[in-house]
């Protein structure tokens, strides 16, 4: 068990502590902490099963933790999601997240879903759509609304494809469209669940870029579930390793990549066949020579 | 105090008998369900066409077949096959060729073959009740043999007599049996096997091999089958029928469906007996007339708090 | 579709299989119900056998089989030349009966089984409907000599109705101008008499009603089974308003009701309490969960009605329920003694008899209006953000949540105002009415309104309005067809389901564009990446709760 390497200055932008989440008698976490800042990408990698995506659920309201503390704090405020209802969190607290099997509304256009994540902002413009009803001064706040949109939409050139139905683009478009809907409820964290599942090396090029400049010029903090880790290691700031619902690692890139845990973790098991190649060469390093090893 | 008891137990055991034949039907309800996802709304008419079929049968055996319980298993046997026909036919027809269509077609769908099996049958029998008991003119009366459990005296001082009949005996070993017949098909058989795969995945069981029209349609088969023998003891127990009694019954067994568990043979049946018991409590001890208002508050009671139903295995969202 | 140009040879041994086994299983579904009619009699009850029809429906349901593999197998001539002369014989026998008051089918009954014309039409129409798709088929076949002309128009027709959709979405404006000044128009065309008025006010009915429900149902994707519930919460608020037999008015010593106007919105307020009183505990049901509870709802606020007796006066119902008035003068003749004043006519006012057909104008343009307001604010708030949350929530609640909608309220503003506008009908149908009583608010009513919301084609307008004409207007058109008229409206809900399961004019418009529409219009897009054609990769497969698997 390695102890939380980071200890920023300042207080994080996101802030776990001693996450549990049981169900029934499974431990899906068992007592994670872990720290994410803005304007860093923090990788959450780990074998399937690890409960990854179990933590974004508990970050997300979906799940409420068993135990734990989940803070946010930007701007000077404190928010503790594992209080909040789902739809606060994404609405005050401004975490936005994207799923592992795309979720995007696929009979409406691909305008329509970005607009539709800029609700609460059009609802207070509309005056809760009371006063939309009869068109006073909502027609300019929903421009503006399009307007962000179509800069959204260029930054992942689906511009001509805007009034299209979002289930007719392509895989890899949909993943780039969920991000950037995701963007549009202007986020302060941005958690990501496998964006370059089923994407092909150039899609996933792509993807690295917009994910690069989502931190860069935007400022915001992204939490990164993936098992690619050609994404994990190019764009990662800081990598928190799970396995079995347990931290096993914690820290830059190179020292999570030379982490013995790691490395036992995801070539420890004699079973785990899938193991994509890219993550051998890339975690076990040099020690790849020693082969799998069978632990009892 | 011991008419109370008396009273109680009057009440239980015909509650007992209504949750039997509730439980039966709702089985049908929970299997197609469970293997298509559907709420098969035509489910209760397919029970409406199996009360009409067993007074047909009546009517045309009970002359020449003295032997009364001999009579009713012949008229169980006939009309369970030629419901099951309907069954078929139902999913044959209207439903297998909407599989993989918006959920919301199939609905109705269903709603629409049951507005037509009503009618269907209101053309061709009449709008008319048909008693069974003005066909069988007492041929049934070991039936209606009752055995003592209690005597006593209710408030008013009167003798105040529990007693179970035949009839209501056997109403519950008939479920009893069919209920062990089923949960063996269900868990031994080929049958079964297949019914349980495509319940969790239809498009894995038909790579396996496994052909799922067929098992859909044996579902539908089996659930008409279990309609039809709930009709027959509806009839002798309640002995009177028309072209709308499918409606009430169907939506109070998919209810107990519901209740219990969708997907859950034995939540099915529990979820009759429930609703059955309450039916008959609420009856009895508050109010005749909103009994109905109970059973559905109670329904959206357990869905609150219990979305799955009681035995249904709880449905963690994935995400 | 090119394979198909190689025709399979025919399996005579096949056929004969799927034929008898058509037979067998015609057979034993009719026998029974068909075969035997158990008749009340003086005394008990006989059986009327009916083995003849028994026998009838099976030659029918084998030579429709026959026809129907004779199309598949693309072998159209022998149908063309079988079907037509019998759609000919049943055509010709029915017509000549229609025109002559003769009848000829009553002589030919011992070849036309039917003891009932509307059957005799229903199979000379189907025979009709082979006759012509074998004859133009067989003629395709001998013009072209390819089978894939006449795939292809197949295809073509299965595409007509996208295409009629698309158009009529295209068109809206037109179409929607085109219906409006007919409506508008409608009780001053020559044709119109006092029943046919009748019919355009209650399809008008149901078509504000599918528009209210499509709020719910099409819109936010809620699956409301007990919609009539909100109908009746509303005709009961009026009724209890508007009547001065209204045991509410009676017990307060009020002996005139409130009038029309200040009624209507008081019921539309309480049936968007009741929506919301309701809604609150179940909207967080899954789909099939919450159609079973509200039909659930539906059946309690009907059994309230019938059994509440000093609010609702039970079975008996509530009567006098007066016709919305006019500036504050009242539409009907005055029976009362007691304000035998006729200055409180508006006939008299304006200085006319009275006239029942006036009076149903008078119906027909309050309906009107009302359904138009319905319709304006459907359209009006889809493009609202409320609007557009609600779709979102339809196509995938769980990342509406992760975007910051709330779920349960918005869709309580769906089920609130579906209630409303379910409301606002059932207030003008007590006041059409003049009577409301609890068998009007049965869950056939429920059903009704749900089949025209789909059928028309979910979110769909004008496809209410079509489905409420096909569906309300058509049988009470034809009135004779009385015994018939529910048979064929389930067959017809099925019927139309099986031939376009999403409706019959659905399609979607989007609610905002980032340009002008395409002006090359409808462009047909089959590509679909979605979960299930998306590269699986291991990776996509669960995450989070398999981790029991591993474990040693």
């Amino acid at each position: 068990m390695t102890s939380p390497m980071t200890q920023p200055m300042t207080q994080p932008l996101l802030s776990v502590e001693h996450l549990t989440m049981r169900f029934g008698g499974l431990v899906a976490i068992d007592d994670v902490s872990f720290a994410a800042t803005d304007k860093e990408i923090t990788a959450i990698i780990g074998p399937n099963g690890a409960g990854k995506t179990t933590v974004f659920n508990c970050l997300t309201g979906f799940y409420k933790p068993s135990v734990g503390r989940l803070a946010l704090t930007w701007d000077g405020r404190e928010f503790l999601l594992e209080q909040m209802e789902g739809f606060v969190i994404a609405k005050t607290a401004k975490v936005a997240r994207t799923f592992q099997n795309i979720r995007l509304f696929p009979k409406m256009t691909v305008l329509e879903n970005l607009i539709v994540a800029q609700h609460n902002k059009l609802m207070r413009a509309s005056g809760y759509s009371v006063r939309g009803l009869f068109g006073f001064g909502y027609q300019g706040k929903e421009a503006e609304a399009v307007e962000i949109a179509r800069y959204w939409l260029e930054q992942i050139n689906l511009v001509d494809r805007a009034d299209d139905a979002a289930e007719n683009l392509s895989y890899g478009d949909q993943r780039q469209l969920e991000i950037v809907r995701a963007m549009c409820i202007e986020p302060k964290l941005l958690c990501l669940d496998e964006p370059a599942a089923g994407l092909n090396p150039r899609e996933t090029a792509d993807l690295n870029k917009l994910l690069l400049f989502l931190r860069n010029e935007h400022k915001i903090g992204v939490l990164l579930i993936e098992h690619d880790m050609n994404v994990v290691m190019q764009i990662s700031d800081h990598i928190v390793v799970l396995d079995y619902g347990r931290k096993i690692s914690d820290g830059e890139p190179e020292a999570v990549r030379n982490d013995p845990a790691v490395i036992r973790a995801y070539l420890g098991e004699d079973e785990d066949e899938e193991l994509p190649d890219i993550v051998k060469q890339d975690l076990a390093g040099d020690g790849a020579d020693d082969g799998p090893e069978t632990q009892a | 105090m011991e008419f109370q008891f008396a009273y109680f137990v009057d009440q239980l055991i015909n509650g007992v008998t209504l949750g039997s034949i509730y439980g039966l039907i709702a089985i049908g309800y929970t299997m197609v369900y469970g293997i298509i996802g559907m709420i098969n709304f035509a489910h209760g008419e397919i029970f409406m066409i199996g009360t009409f079929l067993t007074v047909i049968f009546f009517m045309l055996i009970i002359g020449t077949i003295t032997f009364f319980p001999l009579a009713v298993l012949i008229v169980l046997l006939m009309s369970v096959l030629l419901t099951s026909v309907y069954g078929w036919t139902l999913e044959r027809v209207a439903y297998r060729p909407l599989r993989g269509s918006p959920r919301l077609a199939a609905l109705i769908t269903a709603i629409g073959m049951s507005i037509f099996l009503q009618n269907y049958v209101q053309l061709l029998q009449g709008a008319r009740n048909k008693p069974l008991t003005g066909i069988l003119e007492g041929k049934d009366d070991i039936l209606r043999v009752k055995y003592d459990l209690i005597n006593t005296l209710n408030a008013a001082g009167q003798p105040y007599l529990v007693t179970i009949s035949n009839l209501q005996l056997l109403i519950i070993i008939l479920t009893v049996v069919v209920m062990v017949v089923f949960s063996q098909i269900i868990s031994r058989t080929a049958l079964g096997r297949s019914q349980r795969a495509c319940e969790q995945d239809r498009s894995m069981a038909a790579l396996l091999g496994i052909n799922v029209d067929k098992t859909i349609s044996m579902t539908f088969v089996m659930g008409a089958a279990l309609a039809a023998v709930a009709s027959l003891m509806f009839m002798m127990h309640v002995s009177t029928t028309d072209f709308f009694v499918g409606f009430l019954i169907g939506v109070k067994a998919f209810t107990a469906a519901v209740l219990g568990g969708i997907g859950s043979m034995p939540g099915a049946m529990l979820g009759g007996m429930i609703i059955g018991l309450v039916e008959t409590f609420f009856g009895a001890y508050f109010n005749q007339e909103y009994k109905d208002v109970a059973t559905f508050t109670l329904l959206v009671l357990v869905l609150i708090f219990r979305p799955t139903g009681i035995l249904g295995k709880p449905d963690i969202e994935k995400v | 579709m090119s394979d198909a140009a190689i025709r399979r040879p025919l399996e005579p041994a096949k056929i004969f299989i799927e034929l008898a086994a058509t037979a067998l299983i015609v057979a034993a579904l009719s026998i029974t119900l068909v075969g035997f009619h158990v008749k009340d009699v003086p005394g008990g009850f006989d059986v009327v056998t009916r083995f003849w029809d028994v026998l009838a429906a099976v030659v029918i349901a084998v030579v429709g089989r026959g026809w129907l593999i004779g199309l598949r197998e693309g072998v159209p001539f022998p149908v063309a030349v079988t079907a037509t002369p019998i759609a000919g014989i049943l055509l010709l026998a029915l017509i000549s009966d229609w025109l002559f008051g003769g009848t000829l089918s009553e002589t030919l009954r011992p070849i036309l089984p039917f003891n009932s014309s509307v059957v005799q039409w229903l199979v000379a129409g189907i025979a009709a409907m082979f006759a012509a798709v074998g004859v133009t088929r067989a003629a395709r076949e001998r013009s072209a000599k390819s089978v894939e002309a006449s795939e292809k128009f197949d295809d073509d027709a299965a595409d007509f109705m996208d295409k009629v959709a698309a158009g009529a979405q295209r068109y809206t404006a037109w179409i929607g101008a085109g219906l409006l000044v007919v409506a508008v128009v409608l009780p001053f065309l020559p044709f119109m008499n006092l029943s046919t008025l009748d019919i355009a006010v209650l399809v008008l009915t149901y078509v504000m009603l599918g528009w209210g429900l499509n709020i719910v149902v099409g819109l936010a994707g809620l699956l409301d089974l007990g919609y009539v519930a909100f109908y009746a919460v509303g005709a009961y608020s009026f009724a209890l308003l508007a009547s001065p037999d209204s045991p509410v008015l009676q017990m307060m010593g009020i002996k005139e009701g409130v009038s029309f106007w200040l009624a209507l919105p008081f019921a539309g307020m309480m049936a968007a309490l009741a929506g919301i009183i309701l809604g609150f505990p179940v909207l967080r049901l899954r789909g099939d969960y919450l159609a079973i509870v509200t039909l659930g709802f539906g059946e309690m606020i009907r059994v309230t009605l019938l059994n509440f007796y000093s609010l609702t006066r039970g079975p008996d119902g509530i009567s006098k329920i007066p016709p919305p008035g006019i500036l504050g003068y009242s539409t009907q003749p005055v029976m009362d003694n007691d304000t035998l004043e006729n200055t409180t006519e508006f006939h008299t006012w304006i200085g006319r008899e009275f006239d029942q057909y006036d009076n149903t104008i008078l119906l027909y343009y309050v309906i009107l209006v009302m359904a138009l307001l319905t319709n304006w604010f459907t359209l009006r708030i889809r493009k609202l953000p409320v609007g557009r949350a609600w779709e979102a929530l339809r196509e995938d609640e769980i990342a509406s949540r992760s975007l910051g909608i709330n779920p349960t309220n918005t869709k309580l503003t769906a089920f609130a105002l579906g209630a409303m506008f379910g409301g606002f009908a059932g207030s003008f149908f007590a006041t059409r009415q003049t009577f409301v009583s609890p068998e009007s608010f049965t869950f056939i009513e429920s059903a009704v309104i749900l089949a025209i919301v789909v059928l028309g084609g979910f979110g769909s307008q004008i496809g209410v309005v079509v489905a409420s004409f096909l569906l309300i207007g058509m049988p009470e058109l034809f009135r004779e067809l009385q015994d018939f008229r529910m048979l064929f409206f389930g067959a017809a809900m099925v019927l139309i389901m099986l031939w376009r399961p999403s409706g019959l004019l659905a399609r979607r418009e989007p609610t905002i564009r980032l340009k002008d529409p395409p002006a090359r219009g409808i462009r047909r897009e089959r590509i679909k990446t979605r979960e299930g054609d998306a590269p699986t990769t291991d990776a996509q497969s669960g995450d989070d709760l398999a981790t029991g698997d591993r474990r040693p």
